[in-house]
Order: C-alpha cells, then sequence, then structure tokens
C-alpha cells in the first residue's frame, strides 16, 4: 500500500523534480519500480484507476495495459479491482455495448470440427453444469522489462499476474454438445474486441483440444464470486488453467472446433518459444515446428511480497512473506537464503487452495547486523522443477522466472 | 478502421495532434495525451503510431533500441498489423525514434 507519509514525499520529489526541469520520474508518483526496467518506462508510469479499478502501474493507455501492485500479491486471491488488465488491440467494446450485455451477448459454437453449430446467452451458459477453479492468470510477457539486454514489448514489471477463483461452465461441456469430431485438433477462441485497424490481425488463439477436455477448462462468468470485471473480460472468458494467459479469451464470442491448425498472427509467428530451451512437460503439437512452440504452461516461480526492495527494517527478526506458483504441478516447497544463493532454508507453506493456484509462504530471517541484507527465494514444484539463478534468453521476452531478490536495509 | 478514418480526417484537417489523439480513441475517452519530444518527425510519429496505439509504447521502450530495433518495430507495425505508413513516413519516423528515443 502506498502510505500517506510516502505520497507526500512523493509529491514533494515530484515539485522538485519540476523546479529543476527534469522529467518527473515514477518514484515520484509514490511508484516502486525494480531499477532494472527500461528507464523511459520508469520515467513515464504512473498510478491510475480504470473506471472500477484500484489505482494500478499505468504502463499504456491504448490498447490498456496496467499491472497490479506487488502488495496485492501478499495474499493467495487478487482482488478483482486489483487484478491487471492487458489488451492487444484498441477497439474494445464499452461496458455497456449490446455485443458484451448480457441480455443479449452470444457464444457461437461450431467450426469444421464439431457435429452441429448453436449459440449460447450467458442465461443458458448459466443453466449448464457449474464447476469452479482456483487458477492464476500470468501474462506469458510478466517480468518483460526486467530481461537483459531488453526485449521490445509491454515492458511489464512483476504485476501482469493474479490469482482468482473462476465459476462457470466447464468448456467440455459446450464441446460436448456440440459434438467433437474425431479429427478435430484445436479448439479456436475468439473475443468481442478487436483492432483499431482493418488490416491489424484479430486477436485469435487456439488450444489443443485434449487441454480444452480438462475438467477445469472453463467459459467463466463469475471472479471470486462477482461478475467478471468490464476489463477483465466481461461478460464470459476463457480459463485455461496452469497456461499464461494469452489464452485466456476476455469476452468471448466464438467457440471453434478445427481440422488444421489455426494459423494467425496470434499463434505463429506471435506467443513462441524456441525448442528444447524451458523444462516444459504441456506441448502443443498440432502448433509445434523444428524451431519453435507456442508457449504453453507457466514456469515455476516465486516472490516476495511482504518489503520492497530496499525497505528499511530494523536488527530484530524480519517476517518475510510472498506468493509460489507453477503450470499446475504444484507447489511442493520454498527456501529463502539471506546469504546470496549459497545457503538456502526451508520456508513455511501457507494453505494449499489448489494445485493452479497462488501459494503463500512466510520465513522469519534472525535478528541480523546493520547493513544491507538481501532475502532470495526460490520455489520448486512437485515435479522436481526449480527456478532459475540466470536468465533463459528468448526473442519475446516470456517465462521470466529467475529467483526474485530483495535487498533490505537493516537500521 | 474507425479510429484510423478519424485520425486521417483529422490530419487532412489541420487539427492539432493532440485533438487527433483524442479522436482516435476507440475505447478510452480518459487517456491522457503522452508528450514526446517536441523534435522534427514528432508530427508523422503522433499521426501514424498514435492511430493505433498510445504513445507511451515509445517511451517505455526506451531507450534501449538502436536504430535496427526501432527499424524492425516499425517494419512490424506495417507487415505485421497492416498500419498504412508510406515509406517516406517510416524513415521519418525510425530517424525520429532513434534519435530521441533509441540508443
Amino acid at each position: 500500500m502506498i502510505t500517506r507519509r510516502r505520497l507526500l514525499e512523493g509529491a514533494s520529489a515530484a515539485a522538485a523534480l519540476a523546479g529543476s526541469g527534469l522529467p518527473p520520474l515514477a518514484e515520484a508518483a509514490g511508484l516502486d519500480l525494480p531499477p532494472a526496467l527500461p528507464h523511459g518506462l520508469r520515467a513515464a508510469a504512473v498510478l491510475e484507476s480504470l473506471p472500477g479499478k484500484k489505482p494500478l502501474i499505468k504502463l499504456s493507455y491504448r490498447p490498456p495495459n496496467y499491472e497490479t501492485p506487488i502488495e496485492y500479491f501478499r495474499t493467495a486471491i487478487t482482488p478483482n479491482d486489483a487484478f491487471f488488465v492487458r489488451y492487444h488491440l484498441a477497439d474494445i467494446p464499452a461496458a455497456d455495448a449490446s455485443v458484451l450485455d448480457p441480455k443479449t451477448w452470444k457464444l457461437a459454437v461450431g467450426g469444421e470440427g464439431a457435429n452441429t453449430e448453436f449459440t449460447l446467452g450467458l442465461d443458458e451458459l448459466k443453466q449448464m453444469p457449474a464447476a469452479e477453479v482456483v487458477a492464476v492468470n500470468q501474462c506469458s510477457g510478466n517480468r518483460r522489462g526486467l530481461f537483459v539486454p531488453h526485449v521490445a514489448g509491454v515492458e511489464w514489471g512483476y504485476g501482469a499476474m493474479g490469482c482468482a477463483r473462476w465459476k462457470g461452465a466447464r468448456l467440455k461441456d459446450v464441446l460436448d454438445k456440440a459434438g467433437i469430431k474425431k479429427e478435430a485438433i484445436e479448439i479456436v477462441f475468439n473475443g468481442a474486441d478487436g483492432p483499431a485497424v482493418d488490416k491489424t490481425p484479430d486477436f485469435i488463439k487456439s488450444i489443443p483440444v485434449w487441454k480444452a477436455m480438462e475438467e477445469t477448462t472453463l467459459i467463466a462468468y463469475e471472479m471470486n464470486g462477482a461478475p467478471l470485471p468490464h476489463l477483465n473480460g466481461f461478460p464470459a472468458r476463457i480459463i485455461v488453467p496452469g497456461w499464461t494467459g494469452t489464452y485466456w479469451m476476455k469476452h468471448v464470442i466464438s467457440i471453434k472446433a478445427v481440422t488444421k491448425p489455426e494459423s494467425g498472427f496470434w499463434m505463429n509467428p506471435a506467443y513462441r518459444i524456441p525448442i528444447g530451451k524451458f523444462p516444459i512437460v504441456a506441448r502443443f503439437l498440432t502448433q509445434e515446428n523444428a524451431a519453435n512452440t507456442p508457449i504453453t504452461e507457466m514456469v515455476v516461480n516465486s516472490l516476495i511480497t511482504s518489503h520492497a526492495d530496499g525497505a528499511t527494517v530494523n536488527a530484530e527478526a524480519v517476517d518475510l512473506g510472498g506468493i509460489a506458483w507453477d503450470g499446475g504441478y504444484g507447489i511442493q516447497s520454498v527456501e529463502v537464503s539471506t546469504d546470496g544463493g549459497r545457503a538456502w532454508n526451508a520456508a513455511t507453506l501457507g494453505q494449499d487452495i489448489g494445485r493452479y493456484a497462488f501459494r503463500t509462504f512466510s520465513f522469519r530471517v534472525p535478528a541480523h547486523a546493520r547493513g544491507k541484507l538481501t532475502v532470495m527465494a526460490r520455489a520448486t514444484n512437485k515435479i522436481g522443477q526449480s527456478q532459475t539463478a540466470e536468465l533463459i534468453a528468448n526473442p519475446a521476452g516470456y517465462h521470466h522466472n529467475v529467483m526474485h531478490r530483495v535487498t533490505l536495509i537493516v537500521a | 478502421m474507425r479510429a484510423l478514418t478519424i485520425a486521417l480526417l483529422a490530419t487532412l484537417a489541420g487539427l492539432t495532434p493532440a485533438v487527433l489523439m483524442l479522436e482516435a480513441l476507440p475505447a478510452r475517452a480518459d487517456e491522457k495525451p503522452i508528450a514526446l519530444k517536441k523534435a522534427p518527425g514528432l508530427d508523422k510519429v503522433e499521426a501514424n503510431c498514435g492511430a493505433c496505439h498510445s504513445l507511451d509504447y515509445i517511451q517505455m521502450n526506451s531507450p534501449f533500441p538502436n536504430a535496427a530495433l526501432w527499424d524492425a518495430e516499425v517494419g512490424k507495425m506495417i507487415k505485421a498489423f497492416g498500419a498504412p505508413i508510406s515509406d517516406a513516413d517510416a524513415a521519418v519516423i525510425n530517424d525520429y525514434l532513434t534519435k530521441h528515443y533509441g540508443s
């Protein structure tokens, strides 16, 4: 949380900068942005509220890309009004547009890989058996801004993610209603948002049939017990637990079963990772080629959220806390190092609220001599995967799971 | 298309870039204008880049791109995203971005 005192300090710092003729830094607005982010981002990012949202870190207005401040990740569930916002294309239907109106919204189901085609209204979707899953929605490019060397794109810090309890109809039930032919290989989603220029490829995504048929892959209409916020996909979005946010189609209006790989820009060349660089189990084989493959499940990761980098603590014990998550295998352990990664000590894991969810952790650092104290966290999942010490370079800046490091000032 | 048409009309009408940006908005009535560095080429950046996205994309991707990377980004906008940017404007934009938001 931004304290009143820090806001006041920020205001006076901003005034001082204004007097000096220098551009106001994001820090002046009370933002603790990592110094590794591009200077241009740190100078331009501001805390701003979108309609219905708390102040989030604005990276771009149009399309809107706003990340969640780290303070909101002290609990396993991210509040709807603090949940990050990410769009590729700028033509987003207004909250009161008929295409998003629960009374007139229509979901078209079909495709050449389905036996029948039909449309569903929101009431009809809600009449189907409901399922719930607590799952992390994380942008593929979360932490892209921390890549060295920098990678062009939306320069996210740590907050292009959130965890919510999603409720909706199972995608499987809707597909079963349509009847999926044995030749069908992918399920293709389209949403009501679109590009500013006709020639820009519409944002269309596909997932393999096997992932679409999983029990927890949903067409969600509720998030943490409330309707989805407008800018998180109202009135319904696809939930693909374990996989990065690119597949979680917002404002979904079309679901097609297809017998050929979806070939649009957003499947290829976009959202690709080099073959063999990451420890990925879930593969999307109908989209794979010799050089690269679609990003699929999230890599294991963790984040220290109790203290900001550079925070001052007293010499008594320091109670650290944070969250860990992965692609759905579940968190086995989180360890903390206070000596730069030589010795590691087990943290205490919080309640397990599901294998796709954030798992909280806590760790008490014993009393420490004055000066700098660097703490690091490292999560390991239940199939033995752990975080990396060195960044794994890749062209689009995905899957950043370098161990998080926070330096505290012991005073 | 609506946004671009409005942007082009605004350009033809000789309106200021700030007005153009506000008019070009498809979705965000509360978008604040982004003040990029005033220098030759800024008008082309605002008219072309600003038709599809806010100009904070340029700020946040700076100053690390060199001339080749900015050229690749503008090329991506034209080839992958179908931005109707003339070769002449693209050259001016590349020069502006490299000089003021590049390395």
